[in-house]
């Protein structure tokens, strides 16, 4: 039982971060955008357990709410990658032909480009500086890479026994490819979701980053980090705070996808 | 599955590789500045600085076209004007010794200096100074701006080798302060690329994108400058201005940020003086709610002038109170700057009073490439919402801040800094007048249309000073904009440098600078 310890180590930390971003949504030790003029650049103490920045905000105030958005932002991306991602996907795997073709080769030139690049030419046209519109963009990136690991489930479920079964005993293809077909690709498609996720909080840090993403005095993780590197030498510890809580979302929800996928291969 | 933890470890450190990706840019060049900082070490002995600067000087090097703040700034070292700017504001005359008025105020006479000489040797003439001032007044040579101020002028005369006569068509107050125009050898026609003017340092190289040299011109008919050397060195990355201070490389910053002169250290002192802009949260006069007086109120006294510059600003900056900055002096009242101080109850009582009494929603758009303002627009939020006023900030670019702010004026409130494009009462307060194109918070009042005109036809100094401080008291007391300050200007200057002056003008003297011994 060895592989479920990634599992199991995997959904604990995520728990325990899900908990603390939940608890952020109600409640934070400070407000995180309350400033103090008196408590610039303090260094990680009780009062405050990661510091203080340029406007005497508490980081760790700032952390909570900021991992919020970030996972937020990276959950409904996913969202819409999976759910876009998985119909694209079920359809050309199942009925293949022209469809199938076509799609597939609109979905290599949509994997050619960068995603980063990609979702940078969405929010470019949506406008910038809006949540909304960078769920959006990257949403739309996401979409390929789902389609791409779901038509392979789908085409490779299409002729086997049962399929074939329920085909002749008459039900219709909403029914085959809804009820019969989906669960079945799920040891597929939930390490692809995790996977996913783990990419939407990177590409969101990233897009906070260069200034595209959420607006200030909101937080996001991405966002703090551009923020913290022009204070590195006065508070170092900013830039690693949220750096390490980046780190920390991505490692254990990655966990839990590896996990996913080990338990997959023995049930299989 | 040790490749699948290896592959999660790698997208980990991919993280901090995409991340860190600004910052390796400036890595990279640091054996570059490491070898910089030896021949700083090796030009020290010689008396030699290596100034950082933000640009490179791409427009032009020579003065009647260069249009860049950046390119004029430093250029400032090399040419000079019939008059000089002093760093208190006023002028002093330069190649010109002496100037006289007429009675009906339409003549002035310069007698030229004796033995000021170009820094190519020749000598400078009454010739040079018709041709640079003709120059800038016909604009006739591709390139060169024509100086507005120049229109008024019949006719530039010389009447003997020392002794230039300008007859101008109409009295102006403002007229000599245009005489700081460079003056420029009549015969040279490579301005653009090897620059040749009468200050204490000489050009000597430029490296596009990397360097300009300057050397101490030794026939300066002035104070000679006290450094040999001077390279100016072009540091576009901000990120790695503070590296390069640190490392050694560069002596001397100008236009830098409370944060970053935080990080400096024991090695710089910081030089303090004014940006010379008017920061304010501009209000679109005629977007609602700010159509309404006392809602403009309110704002002002909802918000803590000295608590931005405090939290923002580490406390460098000077609260202003309208659209007029102190290195104005005369102009500059400085009772307006109290005029609203923080007063919560008062600002929700005009609120209620307006038919707000539980306040509203508003957006405040700032330009994305402006930290300061951005940093600013921050501190207003939290200040807004302790009267109940939502304001929600929206970073734009720069060009769409010009087109649908500046000159759309599609937007309710903007923090922005408004410069004076010359050093006259009526470059920043013409905008405000009812007709004006660039009055983009549509402000109408009738009243100070009546005193800008009242000002403009009085050639009375006193009198059109006084007009000028009622006009500014007109826009304090109908709450025009929310005034917040004039940006300090920090300059980091090595501590082994000393005597750097600061001018309320964008220039950058370097001649007064000395190494202490």
């Amino acid at each position: 039982m060895k592989q479920n310890n990634y599992l199991r180590t995997g959904l604990f930390l995520t728990g325990v971060l899900a908990v603390l971003i939940c608890l952020g949504f109600f409640w934070t030790p400070y407000s995180p955008t309350a400033m103090n003029g008196s408590e610039k650049f303090l260094g990680p103490s009780l009062r405050h357990l990661m510091g203080t920045d340029n406007f005497g905000r508490d980081i760790f105030s700032r952390v909570l709410k900021g991992a919020g958005t970030t996972a937020g932002i990276a959950f409904c991306t996913v969202a819409i990658g999976a759910v876009c991602g998985t119909a694209v996907g079920a359809l050309t795997g199942y009925f293949g032909g022209i469809v199938d073709e076509a799609l597939m080769r609109f979905n290599d030139v949509m994997t050619a480009f960068p995603s980063i690049l990609l979702a940078l030419v969405f929010i470019s046209v949506l406008g910038p500086g809006s949540k909304y519109n960078v769920i959006l963009a990257l949403g739309v990136v996401f979409i390929p890479s789902f389609a791409r690991v779901t038509r392979t489930a789908f085409a490779s479920l299409r002729d086997v026994n049962y399929v074939k079964s329920v085909r002749l005993m008459g039900a219709g293809k909403a029914r085959i490819l809804l009820v019969h077909m989906l669960p079945n690709t799920a040891q597929i498609l939930l390490p692809a979701i995790t996977i996913g996720f783990n990419n939407a909080v990177l590409a969101e840090a990233s897009m906070s980053y260069l200034g595209i993403g959420v607006t200030p005095p909101d937080a996001s993780l991405g966002y703090m980090l551009s923020e913290a590197q022009g204070m590195f030498s006065a508070a170092p510890w900013y830039a690693l705070g949220t750096g390490f809580t980046i780190v920390l979302l991505v490692f254990s929800v990655g966990l839990i996808g590896e996990g996913l996928q080990r338990r997959g291969k023995e049930v299989a | 599955m040790k490749k699948r933890i290896l592959a999660l470890l790698l997208l980990v450190s991919l993280l901090g590789t995409v991340l860190s990706g600004c910052g390796d840019g400036s890595t990279e060049q640091a054996p570059e500045n490491g070898q910089t900082n030896g021949s700083t070490d090796a030009g020290t002995q010689g008396n030699a600085i290596t100034v950082g600067i933000a640009q490179d000087l791409d427009d032009s090097l020579d003065p009647h076209k260069a249009v860049a703040a950046g390119t004029k700034e430093v250029m400032f070292n090399v040419f000079e004007g019939l008059m000089k700017p002093t760093s208190e504001g006023d002028l002093t005359p330069a190649i010109a010794e002496s100037y006289e008025v007429s009675p009906d105020r339409l003549t002035y006479t310069f007698t030229l200096r004796e033995g000021v000489k170009f820094h190519n040797g020749d000598t400078v003439t009454a010739e040079d100074v018709v041709y640079s001032i003709n120059r800038c007044a016909e604009a006739s040579e591709t390139g060169v701006l024509q100086v507005e101020a120049f229109s008024v002028i019949q006719s530039v005369e010389a009447t003997d080798d020392h002794t230039v006569v300008i007859t101008i068509a109409e009295p102006s107050n403002e007229f000599i302060s245009y005489m700081t125009t460079a003056i420029l050898p009549a015969d040279y026609d490579q301005q653009d690329t090897a620059p040749v003017g009468t200050g204490p340092f000489k050009f000597v190289s430029r490296t596009a994108q990397d360097s300009i040299v300057m050397e101490k011109f030794s026939d300066y008919w002035g104070t000679p400058a006290q450094l040999d050397k001077v390279t100016f060195k072009i540091i576009e990355n901000a990120d790695s201005i503070l590296m390069s201070l640190q490392s050694g490389a560069v002596d001397l910053f100008a236009h830098l940020t409370s944060t970053q002169v935080a990080q400096l250290g024991s090695d710089f002192n910081v030089v303090e003086s004014t940006m010379n802009l008017v920061q304010a949260m501009y209000l679109n006069n005629k977007a609602a709610p700010f159509d309404n007086e006392k809602v403009r109120q309110a704002l002002c006294y909802a918000i803590d002038k000295q608590e931005i510059i405090d939290l923002a600003f580490d406390g460098y900056g000077s609260p202003i109170g309208s659209s007029m900055y102190p290195a104005f002096g005369k102009y500059f009242d400085d009772e307006l700057s109290n005029y609203y101080t923080r007063d919560v109850e008062r600002a929700k009582a005009l609120l209620a009073e307006a038919g707000y009494p539980d306040g509203f929603s508003m957006t405040i758009t700032v330009p994305s490439n402006y930290q300061p303002h951005i940093d600013t627009a921050q501190v207003l939020v939290e200040q807004l919402k302790a009267v109940g006023i939502t304001a929600e900030i929206q970073p734009v670019e720069w060009g769409t801040w010009l087109s649908d702010v500046y000159a759309g004026r599609q937007y309710q409130s903007t923090v922005v800094g408004v410069d004076a494009s010359n050093m006259t009462a009526r470059a920043l307060l013409e905008r405000f007048t009812s007709q004006a194109d660039n009055n983009f918070i549509n402000y109408e009042n009738d009243d100070y249309d009546a005193l800008f005109a009242q000002a403009q036809a009085c050639y009375d100094d006193a009198e059109q000073t006084e007009i000028y401080k009622q006009m500014e008291r007109n826009l304090t007391e109908h709450a025009a904009n929310v005034y917040i300050q004039d940006l300090a200007d920090l300059v980091a200057v090595r501590n082994t440098l000393d005597g750097l002056q600061t001018y309320p003008i964008y220039v950058l003297d370097l001649s007064t600078v000395h190494y202490v011994q």
